[in-house]
């Protein structure tokens, strides 16, 4: 009998097991969109409008598909970044910055190049783009692998450097200063040369290359993760810098590297901001939020969701690019802000770091006859790695 | 009378600077009693953003500023709950769930905003209180004494966390839990209970800078911290856990900014230039983690969840 009710317990601790491994990122995303519900009727307007108009709006029609896709581009691009460097146990929340150093760094190649040929042009301004954000990202990467300084804090303040270069870039040496307005001039940059835009893919939608372009770069990334000796060298550190140190590793070089990667993603992101942009310009309103409308942020969200791996990304990034284009129709369907949408990431974010917890728990409890060792990731990475990624101004492995 | 407008823009400029500071300082102060226990909070900006719109919305609705402060600190006070529960009781990666609370911050206050508000009206702030015969001291009165009762808040609340930091048994408890938690755990020191109530201080304070940074503005608009939550958790580090460290980075904050601000609308910084001048207060910052904050020990278990027998 007893041996019954304990191998009872055990099928049920395996299923909650398997639950928590396989459901815990798709349910974060179903209870904050419950929660979604309750404010919606909290705010006296119909649920199911709500999401009916938010589904239409994202994802029903060429015209949805494609506008959906094009958001999705630089959030994925900023998804893969934080990846690499939540491999290297970093946290890059220097997305803000990083996108908008690359859009200006290859702005200004395009604007310095006006008569280069599109496929010539567009490769050398999505490098531009990379090499703008690779700086900001290498900056707090060397600051966090040879002086220990937190990459946290570190980023943040970058973010906040980078949008008053920003400004001072558009208003001064950058400012198109053929607008004649009597107000002074906005800030922003002339007319891009046309070889640099981004090309349509398909008629009469807004999706442009720059969709494949970052498929092709999270693919391209996820080998290098998991392919190649490079990617095994970011894990290694990523998960104990003393193991890969004693095994011979350029730590230093690696971590700095990783987020040298990390940034260039974003920095590719931001380049897809200005190239894929309506008005062909990059432009700032005297915010960060202006230019990246909060991509470096809701990357974040993205990578979290996608497993904090770059395939999964893909799919991750389409499901959040479409929560935020189908957030515009919500609003005009139901008069709730779009800013629900940012509000329910931040709900997302919260519930898979808190059900990653009770997932560790139960691997630790079910796992613990036959392996003591729970700090270790085990079984399929569906969320954040055990490996805590927030180290403070000391090394973490002092005894 | 060059002489005279010199001394005035100074004196404009520090008292500038000290109620630009306030926010600053009673936010860093709050994330310092939190992470002395051990618990990063990186979503101050968020609750600062849900506090701010909470003080305003009173405000506006009910014309009085003492029920405005006193939703702000509420507002504090529920997101403490929530950060709380998060990071001490489901011991979730913290550096992560308080980019959650941010996000949702950030979002859910301008949702309200757009919702309840709309047309951004101003409100009537607090007066400054002109504190008797120290105000009269000449130019040292006019930076420092005619202040609002926030600013005083603030910097009196540097003494108190001090002391109540080193001189309390609270205190105590709370260094040890952030120290070592397991040890204060085998003399009988409740950590998770210890780690709650220092966030729970923490997450108070956020509100109540929230309320000071709008009573600054006087006005509540979309994003309205700009990052000041997240500079906060900086100048903890910046001030090496100290009150009087945190102070010291708060005011130089303030006067960065005060001075960009004061010295633009005179023309003495170049227009075109004032972007530059703006990268001031973060560039300081990183160099003081490079320098000043790397010679500091931080809190031996920051950021690491308790887990007993663990």
């Amino acid at each position: 009998m007893s041996r019954v009710s304990a191998a009872l317990a055990n099928a049920w601790q395996d299923r909650r097991r398997f639950i928590l491994s396989w459901f815990a990122l798709p349910m974060s995303l179903v209870v904050a969109l419950l929660l979604g519900a309750v404010m919606m009727l909290a705010l006296g307007a119909n649920p199911i409008t709500g999401y009916n108009a938010l589904i239409v709006g994202a994802f029903d029609g060429s015209y949805a598909l494609g506008a959906t896709a094009v958001q999705a581009a630089p959030l994925l691009l900023v998804a893969v970044g934080i990846c690499v460097a939540f491999r290297a146990n970093m946290f890059n929340i220097g997305g803000e910055g990083q996108l908008a150093m690359g859009g200006v760094a290859s702005a200004a190649t395009a604007l310095a190049l006006p008569n280069l040929p599109s496929i010539v042009l567009i490769p050398v301004v999505l490098l531009a783009g990379a090499a703008g954000g690779a700086v900001w990202g290498a900056i707090p990467g060397a600051f966090k692998a040879y002086l220990n300084v937190n990459e946290i804090l570190s980023t943040i303040m970058l973010n906040l450097v980078a949008v008053q270069i920003v400004n001072w870039l558009l208003a001064g040496p950058m400012v198109d200063k053929t607008q004649n307005s009597t107000y002074g001039l906005i800030p922003e940059t002339r007319l891009l040369p046309k070889a640099s835009w981004l090309p349509i893919l398909i008629a009469n939608t807004q999706l442009h290359l720059g969709v494949l372009i970052a498929v092709f770069v999270a693919v391209g990334v996820w080998v290098l993760l998991y392919k190649t000796s490079f990617g095994f060298r970011i894990q290694a550190v990523g998960l104990s810098r003393d193991a890969s140190k004693y095994a011979g590793m350029p730590v230093k070089r690696t971590m700095t590297l990783a987020m040298t990667i990390s940034g260039a993603m974003c920095g590719i992101g931001g380049a897809l901001l200005v190239f894929g942009s309506i008005s062909h310009r990059m432009v700032t309103d005297g915010s960060l939020t202006g230019f990246t409308g909060s991509d470096g942020f809701n990357g974040i969200v993205v990578a979290l969701f996608g497993a904090l791996n770059p395939i999964w990304s893909i799919i991750s990034a389409f499901l959040f690019g479409g929560l935020i284009v189908g957030g515009d129709a919500l609003q005009v369907a139901t008069g709730v802000p779009a800013d629900m949408v940012t509000a329910l990431e931040g709900l997302v974010v919260v519930f898979v770091v808190s059900l990653e917890y009770m997932r560790r728990r139960s691997r630790a409890t079910s796992l613990a006859p036959q392996n003591k060792s729970k700090d270790l990731p085990q079984g399929p990475a569906t969320t954040v790695p055990a490996a805590a990624p927030f180290v403070g101004a000391q090394e973490p492995n002092e005894p | 009378m060059s002489h005279f407008f010199t001394y005035t823009i100074l004196t404009a400029t520090v008292a500038t600077a000290l109620g630009l500071a306030a926010p600053f300082l009673l936010a860093a102060l709050g994330e310092t009693v939190g992470q002395r226990s051990g618990v990063i909070n990186l979503g101050v900006d968020g609750i600062m953003l849900l506090s701010a719109f909470g003080t305003y919305f009173t405000a506006l609705r009910t014309g009085n500023l003492l029920y405005a402060i006193l939703a702000g600190m509420g507002v504090g006070a529920v997101m403490g709950v929530v950060t709380a529960f998060i990071s001490v009781t489901l011991k979730a990666e913290q550096g992560i769930s308080g980019i959650g609370i941010y996000l949702f911050g950030l979002g859910f206050s301008d949702l309200l905003f757009i919702k309840y508000v709309g047309t951004p009206l101003p409100i009537s702030t607090l007066n400054p209180i002109n504190i008797p015969i120290l105000d009269r001291i000449p130019a040292v009165g006019g930076m420092l004494f005619k202040q609002t009762i926030l600013v005083y808040v603030a910097f009196l609340l540097v003494p108190v966390v001090t002391f109540l930091l080193n001189r309390t048994t609270f205190g105590m408890k709370i260094r040890a839990a952030g120290e070592n938690p397991a040890a204060a755990d085998s003399v009988g020191v409740n950590v998770k209970r210890i780690r709650w109530e220092a966030v729970l201080i923490g997450c108070v304070l956020a509100g109540l800078a929230g309320a000071a940074l709008l009573m600054f503005d006087g006005i509540f608009q979309e994003n309205l911290t700009q990052s000041e939550g997240f500079i906060a958790v900086a100048l903890v580090y910046f001030g090496a856990w100290r009150p009087t460290g945190v102070m010291g980075g708060s005011l130089l904050y303030g006067l960065a900014i005060a001075v960009v601000l004061e010295w633009k609308s005179l023309g003495i910084i170049p227009l075109s230039a004032s972007d530059l001048w703006a990268t001031a207060p973060a560039v300081i910052t990183i160099l003081a983690l490079l320098t000043v904050a790397r010679r500091f020990r931080q809190p031996a278990a920051l950021g690491k969840p308790y887990e007993r027998g663990g």
